[in-house]
């Protein structure tokens, strides 16, 4: 197999894109689509970390599949309110919802 | 056995390079829907790399759940706020932005991952080639000794994002 550290390489350029995708782009579906890249990066690493040094046992794995969970649960949440939100402002641009501001 | 490991290399290769071609897909594409695509294949290029990394059923989730039903969520969001899709959407400070995510990866690179793991010659091969089966996870998911609580807080967790994205996203006019 090839070792270890080419997956968390891989792993932490997909971190970073993801980065960038959150950081710079200005539709709210598109930051949290960067979030979705973030929190597979940090499956692949978590995955790899548990192959190569403790495949006989089940943690990396179970923690790979709640990360799923999370995952399923933010993007629920997150695109309902990204809709309440277009609804309710015509705007899907995070910084425009600024209605707590004081 | 060299052709196998061969393979397995350009294995990774490939889906390493589908990963994060679909990933700068994602970041790059003005058009959202045509992001919501390219975020597929970079979840498929994933999937590919948990078979190469002995994970099948996480394979198999990363297939349904992700592509099946967080990038379709996407898609659905995408044409829901349709308007606002076909403008050239602008990015904002995207020098800036670039510097920080190049700087990032950098970082991650030249500070942790090849001075720990890159020169260690422990860790370029796995310990071992026995590797827990689907069926292991799955009792230990419901075993008292394993993972049976953060099973149910999960399963609770998914209920609440449920509901709380149905009464999030209601209409408010049939509000009391």
């Amino acid at each position: 197999m090839v070792p270890l550290w080419m997956y968390l390489v891989v792993s932490a350029a997909l971190f970073s894109i993801g980065t960038f995708t959150v950081l710079s782009r200005r539709n709210g579906v598109a930051v949290l689509m960067g979030v979705e890249l973030m929190l597979n990066a940090v499956n692949i690493n978590i995955v790899a970390f548990w192959r190569y040094t403790a495949p006989t046992e089940v943690n990396g794995l179970a923690f790979a599949a709640f990360i799923f969970v999370i995952a399923a649960a933010e993007a629920a949440v997150g695109l309902a309110i990204i809709i309440t939100v277009y609804r309710n402002r015509h705007s899907v641009i995070p910084e425009e919802a600024d209605l707590l501001r004081g | 056995m060299a052709d196998v490991s061969f393979s397995i290399a350009l294995a990774f290769v490939i889906f390493s390079v589908i990963s994060l071609g679909g990933a700068l897909g994602v970041a790059l594409n003005r058009n959202l829907f045509r992001g919501t695509i390219w975020l597929m294949v970079s979840l498929f290029g994933a999937a590919g790399l948990y078979v190469l990394l002995s994970a099948p059923f996480l394979a198999a989730v990363q297939i349904l759940v992700y592509i099946g039903a967080i990038a379709i969520l996407f898609t659905f969001a995408v044409m829901l706020t349709r308007s606002l899709t076909q403008v050239r959407e602008r990015f904002t400070r995207v020098w800036a932005n670039l510097v920080v995510a190049v700087l990032l990866f950098v970082l991650l690179i030249i500070g942790i991952i090849w001075p720990v793991w890159g020169s260690n010659p422990d860790l370029a091969q796995p310990v071992s080639d026995v590797v827990v089966s689907t069926t292991d996870l799955g009792v230990a998911l419901v075993d008292r000794n394993g993972f049976v609580l953060p099973f149910e807080v999960a399963s609770l967790l998914l209920t609440a994002a449920m509901i709380g994205a149905i009464v999030i996203a209601r209409e408010a006019d049939d509000e009391v």
